[in-house]
């Protein structure tokens, strides 16, 4: 009888289960919030922001209307990187356009250019690039030295064929290893899976359980026989559902929308999702009880998701943070289920590399875990 | 059991971030007793229903409740105790049904679908058994509370202002279903502030800043306090309470639309204070009243604790 009572019920268990189900099913809000999070996420991260960007703004100051120099402003289009949206009167007004951010690079062809050209004094041509935003203009200015080969070759011919040294153009194209046409959607969209995961998770637990404190109704389940722990694990499956509805509907997003490869095994990667949303689901339950009410436990996950955001290798490559940002993104789950979800899908990874990326995480749910029990309250102390 | 009480309870103590709200609170409820909690609000009422159900562990003190330990056997009284929330604490994101639904599988009852049932149709609500909780007015909420803390069949009913924001009507039917429980056998603890109510109570206990003053019958509690009081009527009451506060012997006025209550300890005194203060007047002694010792309690427990507390 005793042992009945104190000990962890089935059916008790099973009837908190059911209650969240039903519970869930009216709540529009949060159902709403489960489907237009990931793709608000993804059309954010997979479309508006990118990180190679291209068609920049441009403006041109042609000081020397040549075949040559409007050879070199059309070669300069058709890297994709520069778009000439204004053509200038003088240095001084397209330097303020600069200023003003209406275009990101100035183009700066001197009086006298194809002259100086042909007579071989190799005169030069200035590009102002707007730098503020590095990531920005990095990959433009990169493309930049091919362009001289490619127009000399393409338009000293004849007499002048000498001038452009005969040498064949080469490229400095940056090479990308796994993701060759430099899509940041491929790179970009299998860590959106996580971040997704990490906001789904921790916010709806940590709502699930403060709610029923702020509305008064954790007093009257605690009044009943349900256990402390069968409340908590009852409240939590629905969002196991959740969290794998949310990543198939990412993953699916992923193939057919922004052509992310899949090269290794999707079994192994719901092996990582599963333990990922469970290290999410502690630090949620963690975060309510700590929290006195909804809101903090809102504050209190924004307060995660920062350093899960920032250090996770998500928004800045890992290996280009300082020594103490890695310590700190080497704790977080994000941070290893972000490698174990782009080496699954983009180099072909499985069973056998899922090991040395899940312990950390099993590892951080633990100590989560510890955490969430020691300061569960049983009675409304 | 280890007690004839359903409710025995001795020198229950609880601070709040080092403030005492219960102070020393022992109260005996017998089964088939409706026993009346009464006091002003954060008196510490709510505080020691919930410590006696196991939702608050007291800082000192003992006791049983239905025969268990209300510290160590928490978990045993939760199943046969029904405690009903000062605030409605039942889910309104989920239908009537559902909500009663949940009670009954959460004490794990065998005839669950009959017992939700039973409980729809005593309540008359079956045909309203699918719409949302929420929609209930405060009338129809508070019945589907007390039905459903009464769904695994307890035999002790703990109800904190049960009756708080209900028409008349409704508390009037409410009553007369609490003494239908009593006479069955269950024990009933219920706190309120209304007067009509306490006299409807077999025992009644008053607490004020976390301490008992009184305990008993309505005429024990009333005799403890050894009151006398007199009506006073007439035209033109309205100056007449400050003269009359101001003689010797009248410890308390209280009025009450067409009268008067003067109450002193000492009779002949406030006798001739009253007739000095109020000729002109119609004066009668009359029996003191629940009401009387109540106020009376109350501003004696503001000048002895109000201070300190
Ligand atoms: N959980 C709590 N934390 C801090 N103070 C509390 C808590 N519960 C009650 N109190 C305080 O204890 C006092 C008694 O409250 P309560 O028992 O609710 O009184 P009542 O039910 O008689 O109105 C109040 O001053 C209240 O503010
Ligand atoms: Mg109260």
């Amino acid at each position: 009888m005793k042992a009945a009572i104190d000990g962890f019920c089935f059916s008790r268990w099973w009837s908190m289960v059911r209650k969240e189900f039903l519970q869930l099913r009216r709540d529009r809000v949060t159902f709403a919030m489960i489907v237009g999070l990931p793709i608000m996420q993804l059309i954010l991260f997979g479309y508006a922001i990118n990180t190679d960007p291209k068609h920049l703004p441009t403006a041109v100051v042609m000081a020397d209307d040549s075949d040559l120099t409007r050879s070199l402003v059309s070669v300069m289009e058709q890297t994709g990187y520069f778009q000439i949206t204004r053509t200038m009167p003088d240095e001084a007004s397209a330097k303020e356009a600069l200023r003003r951010g209406e275009v990101q690079f100035v183009l700066n062809i001197p009086a006298d250019f194809t002259r100086e050209v042909l007579r071989g004094h190799r005169p030069a041509v200035l590009l102002e690039a707007d730098a503020s935003d590095p990531s920005a203009t990095g990959n433009s200015l990169a493309a930049v030295p091919s362009l001289v080969q490619q127009v000399a070759v393409r338009d000293l011919k004849g007499p002048y064929a000498a001038l452009a040294g005969g040498q064949a153009p080469f490229d400095i194209l940056p090479q990308r290893l796994y993701n060759p046409e430099g899509l940041t959607q491929v790179n970009i969209v299998p860590g959106l899976m996580g971040v997704i995961l990490t906001m789904t998770m921790v916010m709806m637990t940590g709502l699930a359980i403060t709610r029923e404190r702020e509305r008064g109704t954790m007093e009257n389940l605690l009044a009943t026989p349900v256990k402390p722990i069968e409340v908590m694990t009852g409240k939590i499956v629905p969002y196991i559902a959740i969290g794998l509805i949310q990543a198939t509907l990412i993953l699916v997003a992923a193939l057919l929308i922004f052509s992310v490869p899949v090269h290794g095994s999707l079994t192994a990667l719901y092996a990582a999702a599963l333990i990922f949303i469970a290290a999410n689901l502690s630090v949620g339950i963690t975060l309510s009880s700590l929290a006195q009410n909804q809101l903090q436990a809102v504050q209190l996950a924004f307060f995660y998701f920062l350093p899960n955001i920032l250090l996770s290798g998500f928004m800045f490559p890992f290996r280009g943070m300082p020594g103490w940002a890695q310590a700190i993104g080497s704790a977080l789950p994000l941070t290893h289920f972000n490698r174990l979800i782009r080496g699954i899908l983009l180099k072909g990874n499985g069973w056998g590399d899922l090991w040395t990326e899940s312990w950390p995480m099993l590892l951080f749910a633990a100590i989560v875990m510890t955490v969430a029990v020691k300061f569960y309250r049983k009675t409304l102390d | 059991m280890s007690s004839d009480f359903a409710i025995d309870v001795r020198g229950l103590n609880k601070s709040f971030h080092g403030r005492r709200v219960v102070k020393d609170v022992a109260l005996q409820v017998r089964p088939g007793e409706i026993f009346g909690f009464l006091g002003p609000n954060g008196s510490g009422k709510t505080t020691s229903i919930r410590m006696m159900c196991g939702l608050l562990t007291p800082d000192s003190g003992e006791g049983t409740c239905l025969g268990y330990d209300i510290v160590k056997e928490a978990a045993l009284i939760k199943r046969q105790v029904g405690y009903m929330t000062q605030k409605f604490s039942y889910w309104e994101d989920l239908t009537i049904r559902e909500n009663l639904d949940f009670i009954a599988r959460v004490y794990g009852m065998n005839d669950r679908r009959e017992a939700v049932d039973r409980a729809l149709e005593d309540l008359g609500l079956s045909a309203r058994a699918n719409q949302l909780t929420g929609s209930l007015s405060g009338g129809w909420k508070q019945r589907l509370a007390l039905a459903a803390c009464l769904l695994h069949r307890p035999k002790l009913l703990l109800l904190d202002e049960p009756t708080a924001g209900v028409d008349p009507t409704a508390r009037r039917d409410f009553w007369e279903e609490l003494h239908r429980l009593a006479a069955t056998g269950i024990s009933v603890l219920v706190s309120t502030h209304y007067m009509d109510e306490a006299e409807r109570c077999h025992k009644l206990a008053y607490i004020a800043y976390g301490k008992l003053l009184a305990n008993g019958t309505a005429e024990e509690i009333v005799a403890a306090q050894g009151l006398h009081t007199w009506a006073v009527r007439g035209a033109n009451l309205g100056g007449l309470t400050e003269a009359l506060r101001a003689k010797p012997g009248v410890e308390q006025t209280v009025a009450f639309g067409s009268a008067i209550h003067a109450s002193g300890k000492d009779e002949a005194l406030l006798e001739r204070s009253l007739r000095e203060a109020a000729s002109g007047f119609q004066i009668e002694p009359i029996e003191t009243g629940l009401e009387d010792v109540f106020i009376y309690l109350m501003n004696r427990s503001e000048d002895n604790f109000g201070g300190a507390a």
